[in-house]
């Protein structure tokens, strides 16, 4: 009980990554709070690769953390972006909104 | 003892982050708590022995990416009083997804296929930062290239999409300084001498 195992991390992440896909579901009229649950899958995913790589003694685990930190930061810049943009036409950021695109 | 305490206020707190982040009324309190659950998980890397990665995190998400989130959070001018209209429409069909995908991972967690192989690659007497520079710029050198050339891509695009020349704003134009003449710009004019 009092020895923190692998499965204790896993159990973190396995929270963190459904309440990241919950806060999706949840928030459709701020697509800023949506960016901010998929930060918090990405933290899940790399919480998991560092566990495991420190159960395993496996050094791979941590450089495709490094890996998923840069996409991140990547997609977080794009993603703003785009938010600013379309917040500059259209005046609002709610998903339910972006139904134009649909044609 | 002491480390499984610190684990369970550390996962708590990370946990209670992430839920006032997807609740949060106000996106900028969303954002600090953000802010405060990645210096929790970067707390957690430094238990797990991965002291670049924790401080990779703190200046990536905390001195990067948040501050970007709070920027463009306080740069838009939105009505946040009716943001959360679709919160209890939903609640159950999110919640009903969250639970499956939960119980999935937790079913996943439990079995017996995790821990196939030891490696081994992982040693004590070498500095985390060492380890990890030895393998990223031998091993995985293409790689490495590749995640800075989207970086690049994702600068280049980011600037693109938000740039924008709004009309009547004064700005040099080096081309046109150039392309002027003496000709054009100057006019020689004969003054007469004794008119009044």
């Amino acid at each position: 009980m009092m020895i923190v195992s692998l499965e204790h991390y896993l159990c973190l992440s396995a929270i963190l990554f459904t309440l990241g896909v919950f806060g999706i579901f949840l928030n459709r009229k701020n697509v800023i709070t949506i960016l901010m649950s998929i930060e918090l899958m990405l933290l899940a995913v790399n919480i998991n690769l560092v566990s495991f790589s420190s159960f395993l003694n496996d050094i791979d685990g941590q450089i495709f953390t490094i890996f998923v930190l840069t996409v991140a930061a990547a997609e977080a810049a794009i993603g703003l972006a785009i938010i600013v943009v379309y917040y500059r036409n259209s005046g609002s950021i709610s998903v339910e909104d972006i139904k134009k695109l649909r044609g | 003892m002491i480390i499984s305490l610190f684990f369970y206020l550390f996962s708590f707190i990370i946990v209670s982050c992430a839920v006032m982040v997807i609740s949060s009324r106000n996106p900028v309190h969303s954002v600090l708590f953000l802010i405060l659950a990645f210096f929790n998980s970067g707390a957690l890397f430094v238990m797990l022995g991965a002291e670049f990665l924790a401080m990779m995190l703190v200046i990536v998400y905390v001195g990067a990416v948040a501050v970007l989130f709070l920027f463009v959070v306080m740069m838009l001018n939105i009505n946040y009083s009716q943001i959360k209209d679709g919160f209890q429409k939903y609640y159950p069909i999110g919640s009903l997804i969250g639970l499956i995908l939960f119980i999935e991972i937790i079913l996943m967690i439990n079995g017996d296929n995790v821990l196939v192989s030891q490696k081994d690659s992982l040693t004590n007497n070498v500095p985390n930062t060492h380890q990890i520079g030895a393998i990223l710029y031998t091993d995985y050198i293409y790689i490495f290239q590749i995640s800075g050339l989207i970086l690049l891509v994702a600068m280049v695009g980011a600037i693109t999409l938000t740039l924008r020349d709004r009309p009547g704003v004064k700005k040099q134009n080096i081309i046109d300084q150039n392309a002027r003449k003496v000709s054009d710009v100057i006019t020689i004019v004969k003054v007469k001498k004794n008119e009044t």
